[in-house]
């Protein structure tokens, strides 16, 4: 395959050199009577060869494993073809596990012994067949694109509108990963939601996803009530925005409006620190620093604390969420118009009055999206609640018992061994899409609020 | 009078405020100066080793009773054997099995197989007896480091009070060295703290950034010329707009999910693998190089494209040869700063299952593999009391990359930026 890929390179590369020396050849040598530059004849030829070489090798990729097991299918014994589609799928897998060297737990049958070795054939033939029909027509594109250079041919248009095609598909490699998101998570979700009922999940308010594994077992269906998940998101995120708000807050306001020059020039980077260390260093520092400190400093004053506190997570996602909240409010006060400054100190404010009364109320609309992104932030912040909060899901608002949040069980649900279909292995997409509409809305509504602001001092 | 007082207060309330400000300030500046002391305290000292020097003989009826020297059979050898003997030489009282095995707790289990990589290198040193330092176990690595507390009762003790008594008197003779700790960057991880390393980690996250600049780049860039210079103004191109935006504001562990649902039960891809694991990544740093590339190339002037056009050039010529070449240093910083955070993520690739036990270094991206950040987590995840300042050196290691990478992007703007 990637000896094949070689070769196609090899070919391009002789098709731009051929397409551009039959142009120069053409005119003789003298370049001015070309319409395009010689390189543009080169670079015409090399797309013709590569470019439907290409596409036969992807369509070919991606038909040939369907067809070849349809043969292989098709020449079973009856009485294997008569069985159910789920028992012909085991017996395929037995044979490809056959054919690849993969493991296989029984002696196989004479059949599947048989279809393994036709389907290796196929396999082989089908290689063949493609390496040597994409040269084909890589050499057939290569000779034709040479064909077609004459000096009038507008070679350079044809090769810029290609490229402009590959620069608009690359634009579209964003929306598609959006599109990619909503609709994994859709499918995902609503399987969940014929196992558990939506109301369930939303409104239930129990969570113990464990799933007996026999049927008379205590919980053997296990409960999907996800508000327990979405009171200690809620939680975590409230202190973490009370030391993120105030802190990062302030320490805008007193940089843009207090701090000397020079000072601002030396703390605002180291601030940006903050928000470049890894959430896996965060999340490690609150469990095994500021979590045990905490516990401790409850036993000294006589409060029991919970060694996953969910004020331990809480405010080391404040400290993450500092720089966030501070760069972006900073933003919004360097651009409150220095006028209003003026006016409001000439008529004999003090500047606490001024940025009370005046700066902070016109950069208001841009703080509360500042706050809106933070909070998303955190809701969708998950080493630090992975590594510090708990995992038992716990309704209550009191901040020295751990809590679960919802990214939490994601991470719980999804991590080792799985099976696809389960309502456990669903309900990590059901969650993930929740999280992902919810952080949405927030961000939409941040950027409207932003937007709006703008508009008034423009 | 009662103005006089009203001008105090105001001027109080002045100074008050003022005070807070610079208390968010310091308390900012605290938490960062807590957390880098934190993890450097804990942490540095996982650059040294402990080693305990002994005299061990290299004896023929252990290792090669037929003399044959060939490597097969010195390397299937009984170093353990060696390792015991030597422990045995050394603490000649030591006589039930029970004490036996606890003596020989006070050596890693790696000791064995630095011996057999000498006799390896050079098979002429058996029968020799010679002076060795061989790496301690994790525990007694911890008591020497002083992480491990003497004064706490021994039954809550990982380390015995006679293996303490046998410590010190190694300890007494100059027998007990510090080195630096080579096998911290060099090994795989383990299950024991003393042996584990972080070199297949970086490795498994050195083939995920490589798949991950080899995506996000070339199409995160062509994706912002296109919007900047080619895209006509419709709700089509809005509608992507809007789009990149909320998707740099997606939670990571998200674009995990997607990895799952697409890359490995849709199409089938190996689980564990950094190709994967860069695919995700990508898509995360995608929007930030498409922003931070429209920034750059908005910053062109717009009389360099009009004088290119002038002269004739195509659109894609003037992107080509005057606009990317004059963006490149804006477009790079933003680059850098967007592949720094994909380099320091761990929740996405959590949901791909890079967590897995593996102590190989993954020779290409399809072989299974970890990370840096994940194996930060699951260090930090492990009981043993020495995988806390793994853990920390493991961090440590992986903020020194996120600050080269970040000074990288710093002295790119300052060095090529140009203003017009």
């Amino acid at each position: 395959m990637s000896l094949l890929l070689a070769l196609l390179a090899a070919l391009t590369l002789i098709g731009f050199h051929l397409g551009r020396g039959r142009a120069v050849a053409l005119v003789g040598g003298e370049s001015r009577r070309l319409h395009s530059r010689p390189n543009h004849y080169g670079l015409y030829v090399a797309l013709w060869c590569a470019l439907p070489a290409l596409a036969i090798l992807g369509a070919w990729q991606s038909c040939l494993p369907v067809v070849i097991e349809a043969i292989v299918v098709s020449g079973l014994p009856t009485e294997i073809l008569a069985l159910s589609d789920a028992e012909l799928g085991l017996v395929l897998n037995d044979i490809r596990n056959l054919t690849f060297g993969g493991v296989l737990g029984r002696e196989p049958p004479p059949y599947a012994q048989a279809a393994s070795a036709e389907l290796g054939r196929l396999y082989e033939i089908g290689r063949a067949g493609l390496a040597v029909v994409t040269m084909a027509i890589a050499a057939a594109g290569l000779a034709w694109g040479r064909h077609l250079v004459t000096p009038g041919l507008r070679a350079r248009n044809a090769v810029e509108r290609v490229i402009v095609i590959a620069l608009l598909a690359s634009s579209t490699v964003a929306v598609l990963t959006t599109i990619g998101i909503v609709l994994s998570l859709l499918f995902e979700t609503i399987r969940f939601f014929d196992k558990v009922p939506v109301f369930d999940f939303l409104f239930g308010l129990e969570w113990s996803p464990q799933t007996a594994i026999r049927a008379d077992q205590v919980g053997a269906s296990g409960a999907f009530g996800a508000v327990p998940l979405f009171a200690g998101t809620l939680l975590i995120t409230m202190i973490a925005m009370a030391v993120a708000v105030p802190v990062g807050l302030m320490s805008a306001v007193y940089l843009s409006e207090y701090a000397a020059k020079s000072v601002r020039a030396a703390v605002k980077p180291i601030l940006e620190i903050l928000a470049g260390v890894p959430t896996v260093a965060y999340g490690f520092f609150a469990a095994i620093t500021l979590a045990p400190a905490i516990r401790d400093l409850g036993n000294v004053i006589g409060l029991g604390v919970a060694s996953e506190s969910a004020l331990a997570a809480g405010l080391v996602m404040g400290i993450m969420i500092i720089p966030f909240i501070s760069s972006l409010s900073d933003d919004v006060i360097n651009a409150v118009p220095q006028a209003l400054r003026d006016g409001s100190l000439a008529v004999g404010a003090t500047r606490s009055e001024t940025i009370k009364r005046v700066v902070l109320p016109a950069a208001l609309p841009g703080i509360v999206g500042a706050v809106l992104l933070g909070v998303s932030r955190a809701i969708g912040e998950t080493m630090i609640v992975v590594m510090a909060a708990g995992l038992a899901a716990k309704l209550t608002a009191n901040p020295l018992e751990a809590v679960t949040t919802v990214t939490v069980q994601i991470v719980t649900l999804l991590v080792g061994d799985q099976e696809f279909d389960s309502a456990k292995t669903l309900a990590a997409f059901a969650l993930g899409l929740t999280l992902f509409l919810v952080t949405l809305a927030l961000n939409m509504a941040a950027l409207r609020v932003v937007r709006r602001y703008r508009e008034a001092y423009d | 009078m009662t103005d006089q007082r009203r001008l105090r207060r105001r001027y109080r309330a002045e100074r008050r405020f003022e005070f807070y400000g610079l208390l968010a300030v310091l308390v900012a500046l605290a938490a960062l100066v807590v957390l880098l002391g934190t993890l450097l305290g804990k942490g540095l000292s996982a650059f040294h080793q402990t080693h305990l020097r002994l005299d061990v003989t290299f004896a023929e009826e252990v290792l090669d009773r037929q003399g044959t020297r060939a490597p097969e059979v010195l390397w299937a050898a009984d170093y353990g054997a060696l390792v015991k003997r030597a422990l045995g030489t050394r603490f000649p009282d030591v006589a039930t099995r029970r004490d036996r095995r606890a003596l020989a707790r006070l050596l890693s289990s790696g000791a064995q197989y630095a011996l057999r990589d000498m006799v390896l290198a050079d098979p002429a040193i058996i029968g020799e007896t010679l002076s060795i330092e061989l790496p301690a176990s994790d525990d007694i690595d911890m008591l020497h480091k002083g992480q491990l507390a003497r004064d706490i009762p021994e039954a809550r003790r990982k380390v015995s009070d006679q293996q303490i008594a046998w410590f010190d008197s190694l300890a007494a003779q100059g027998a007990v060295a510090s080195r630096f700790n080579v096998g911290f960057f060099s090994g795989g991880d383990s299950r024991e703290p003393e042996l584990a390393g972080i070199w297949s980690a970086v490795l498994g996250s050195f083939w995920m950034m490589a798949v991950c600049v080899a995506l996000a780049v070339p199409i995160g860039v062509m994706a912002a010329v296109y919007l900047e210079e080619f895209a006509p103004r419709n709700r089509w191109t809005d509608a992507i707009e809007v789009n990149i935006n909320n998707l740099a504001a997606v939670p990571s562990i998200i674009f995990g999910l997607l990895g799952l649902a697409v890359f490995l039960s849709f199409l089938g891809l190996p689980r564990s693998a950094p190709l994967v694991g860069g695919m995700v990544l990508a898509l995360m740093t995608l929007p930030t190089v498409i922003i931070a590339g429209r920034a750059a190339i908005k910053a062109v002037p717009p009389s360099i494209r009009e004088a290119a056009l002038g002269v004739g050039a195509s659109p894609v010529q003037v992107v080509v040869h005057h606009v990317l070449p004059l963006a490149m240093p804006g477009i790079m910083t933003g680059t850098i700063i967007g592949l720094a955070r994909a380099l320091g993520e761990t929740a996405p690739l959590l949901m791909i299952g890079m967590v897995a036990f593996i102590v190989d270094a993954p020779g290409g991206p399809l072989d299974a593999s970890t990370a840096l950040p994940v194996q930060v987590y699951l260090w930090a995840d492990s009981p043993e009391r020495a995988f806390v300042e793994k853990t920390s050196a493991a961090i440590l290691v992986l903020l020194g990359f996120l600050i080269a990478m970040n000074g990288f992007a710093v002295f790119l703007r300052n060095r090529f930026e140009r203003r017009w």
